[in-house]
């Protein structure tokens, strides 16, 4: 498997996820978009870790997994106190930021 | 003595030392009464009587001393404490004691007891008489600094204070709107002639660095010929304010507002004669310039005529009165305008006219006490019976304005006009129909007061005033009576150390212009009788078509002229600031404001609240950043 195809394959990855943030309206699939975005930026740096026989882009994946756990833990919260007020979890829905 | 020579003063010596008691005596009582509180409701008044008296005392005691004295030794200079000093110059305050300001002093204090006194029974049933006193005593103690100041700033104090007397007594029943706004005017216009004072004063300051009477007629002589011109014209618009000369005449018929001792005492006997004292005190100023003391002709002759057309027309006993004040003060600076022939006439006619017209409002005041205030004289008629001192002290005054020999006003008054015709034809004749009118007007209000028929009111009950009011009027008609013989051979010898020595003789038997003036008096009367007492006075004024009535009865149009010349420009630049204000300034800040509001709420579009669209933003803004870095490689 060449470094060439993962880079496709993580590019493929990460246009699907950052599509699936512009276009979804459901806050749960927009992260998961987000975290398939953030794999796919884990895949790119294994691979280069590979190509390069050097361990920062492992080392550097696995950081990025710790801090998407941990966005994940402050994300769902959020969603879920959204679902609880609104019963819904659509993001066009929560547009009470705008002045 | 060569004509124009005034004596220097002498140090003072012994009770001249203590000269200045006369102005503190009255401005403590003043204090006292004010700060007192009610505790001294009842014994106040009484106090400030016994003020005004001891400074009376005072001044009847120096003046016997000043007879006694040497002529050389007659003007005594009290220095009293350095007021402004500075390294460059300073400004001693003193007094000064001369044959001119001790008569003033003389006026002041003792027509100020008589209404004093007089007050006790005309405001005895006033709650605040307290406060009236305390007003009177301050109005005593700024009049007298006023005449016995060594220089023109000391003199500007005084002469500020008794304006400040005049505003509070003026107002003194300020829940009536029309007194309150009496006193705003009286004071306002006022100020107009203070602004002449204050440049004459910073000129002299600015000229001689210093204000002193003595500085100022000993430098003014070696100043040119144009500052003679300009200061004497800026003290004529002072002396015109305080005198109300025309053009700035018509605050004396409101000030009539105030209770009656006030006009009798501020706005008849003293006060409003300060502008002919300025002038006197300033004769050194005004022989220098032609110009000036041609101002100052003018504007008496205008004056006393317009103060005697006023008197004609209207039905307010008061506002008569005014009226023949203003034309009487007219007189005044009329002669002190004359120059070296008429200082002690105009002095002369001051203390007569300070007489008699004071004894005639308080006679007025007597009337208005016994008719429950009423003022308008088609509510009178027939009053000589019911009020005998009243209308036989008035009579006296009456006899005496109008120039019956050998009534006060007959010397005083003839000497003027013959003095005039001294100038000029033009101005004689005029004062000579001023006395014709004057003789007329007031035979008017005589009729109308006092004979006819009676025209009171229902529930009126006219009765005879309180010997409180009745003892001050006797002694102030029997001044009238005699204080024009008493001084007549007198008085210009006396003032000659102030006012320099007089060209002109004064006679005792009538000269032709004497005969004249009775004549024309005569004619004045005989009409005044004729259109007034053989005819029954209708109750309400009759309508008139007659333009002198009209033009009369509206105090010679006198506010509508301010209101065309001075307020409605005023006005007018005022809207003019505010439109500039409103329509640039304002404009400007707001228009930089909306293109900001513009530009924001253009901006705040993008704001949709839409997380997607934001995320679009991201993502477009990141590929953005990739493509330039992608492009920089490249190239």
């Amino acid at each position: 498997m060449s470094t060439e195809n993962l880079l496709i394959l993580a590019a493929i990855i990460f246009t699907i996820g950052a599509i699936g943030v512009m276009v979804r309206r459901n806050a749960l699939v927009i992260f998961m978009s987000v975290e398939m975005m953030l794999n796919s930026a884990n895949l790119a740096m294994v691979a280069f870790a590979l190509a390069w026989g050097g361990l920062e882009g492992q080392v550097a994946s696995f950081f990025v997994m710790v801090v998407a756990a941990a966005e994940v833990v402050v994300g769902l919260s959020i969603i879920m106190i959204i679902f609880r007020t609104r019963r819904s979890t659509s993001v066009d829905a929560a547009s009470l930021l705008k002045l | 003595m060569t004509v124009l020579e005034t004596i220097a003063p002498v140090l003072a010596t012994g009770m001249f030392e203590w000269a200045w008691l006369m102005i503190a005596i009255p401005a403590l009582g003043a204090a006292l009464l004010l700060l007192g509180g009610s505790a001294l409701d009842k014994v106040g008044p009484p106090v400030a009587v016994g003020a005004v008296l001891a400074s009376f005392a005072m001044a009847a005691y120096l003046f016997g001393q000043q007879l006694l004295s040497p002529v050389g030794e007659r003007a005594v200079s009290v220095p009293l404490y350095e007021w402004i000093a500075t390294p460059t110059w300073s400004v001693q305050a003193g007094l000064l004691i001369d044959p001119l300001s001790i008569l003033f002093a003389l006026l002041i204090t003792g027509v100020g007891a008589l209404i004093h006194i007089y007050s006790l029974g005309y405001m005895a049933h006033d709650e605040r008489k307290r406060r009236f006193f305390a007003y009177l005593n301050l109005f005593i103690a700024a009049m007298l600094i006023l005449v016995l100041a060594d220089s023109y700033l000391v003199l500007f104090v005084g002469w500020e204070g008794v304006g400040l007397a005049s505003y509070l007594l003026i107002g003194f029943w300020q829940h009536k709107p029309s007194a309150a706004a009496a006193a705003k005017k009286a004071f306002v216009m006022n100020r107009v002639g203070d602004l002449g004072m204050t440049m004459a004063v910073m000129a002299m300051l600015a000229l001689f660095g210093s204000s002193a009477f003595e500085a100022v007629n000993h430098g003014i002589g070696q100043a040119g010929p144009f500052w003679p011109t300009l200061i004497g014209l800026l003290l004529l618009v002072g002396a015109c304010g305080k005198s109300a000369q025309v053009p700035l005449q018509a605050w004396l018929l409101d000030a009539m507002e105030g209770p009656t001792p006030v006009s009798a005492l501020i706005h008849a006997a003293t006060m409003v004669t300060a502008g002919v004292y300025l002038v006197v005190r300033s004769h050194a100023i005004f022989e220098l310039s032609t110009t000036a003391s041609t101002a100052v002709v003018v504007v008496g002759t205008v004056t006393l005529l317009a103060g005697a057309w006023i008197g004609t027309s209207k039905d307010d006993i008061k506002k008569v009165l005014a009226g023949s004040t203003m034309s009487q003060i007219g007189y005044m600076i009329l002669a002190a305008g004359l120059g070296p022939a008429g200082y002690a006439f105009a002095i002369f006619h001051l203390l007569t006219h300070g007489f008699f017209k004071a004894n005639m409002f308080l006679g007025a005041g007597s009337v208005m006490h016994g008719m429950n205030d009423d003022v308008n004289m088609r509510h009178y008629g027939a009053l000589a019976k019911a009020m005998p001192y009243t209308f036989w002290t008035f009579a006296m005054g009456y006899l005496a304005i109008i120039g019956v020999p050998p009534l006060a006003g007959y010397f005083s008054k003839d000497h003027i006009i013959e003095a005039a015709f001294g100038r000029s034809a033009l101005i004689g004749s005029l004062a000579l129909l001023g006395a014709g009118v004057t003789a007329f007007y007031m035979t008017r209000l005589m009729l109308m007061t006092f004979l006819g028929e009676k025209r009171w009111q229902e529930g009126v009950h006219p009765h005879e005033s309180p010997k409180t009011m009745t003892v001050p009027l006797i002694l102030l008609a029997a001044l009238s009576v005699v204080s024009g013989v008493a001084m007549n051979g007198w008085i210009q010898g006396w003032l000659e150390p102030a006012t320099g020595a007089h060209p002109h003789e004064i006679s005792w038997v009538p000269t032709p212009v004497g005969w004249a003036t009775m004549a024309v008096v005569a004619v004045g009367v005989a009409v005044g009788w004729l259109l007034f007492g053989r005819r029954p006075i209708p109750e309400s004024a009759p309508a008139s078509s007659n333009p002198f009535t009209i033009v009369g009865r509206n105090d010679l149009f006198g506010d509508a002229v301010n209101d065309t010349l001075v307020v409605k420009p005023t006005m007018l630049l005022a809207d003019g600031v505010v439109a500039t204000d409103q329509r640039a300034i304002d404009a400007g800040a707001d228009g930089l404001a909306d293109i900001v509001q513009g530009l924001s709420s253009r901006g705040r579009q993008l704001q949709t609240g839409q997380v997607r669209r934001y995320a679009l933003g991201l993502t477009m803004g990141v590929v953005g950043i990739g493509v330039v870095m992608i492009l920089s490689q490249l190239a």
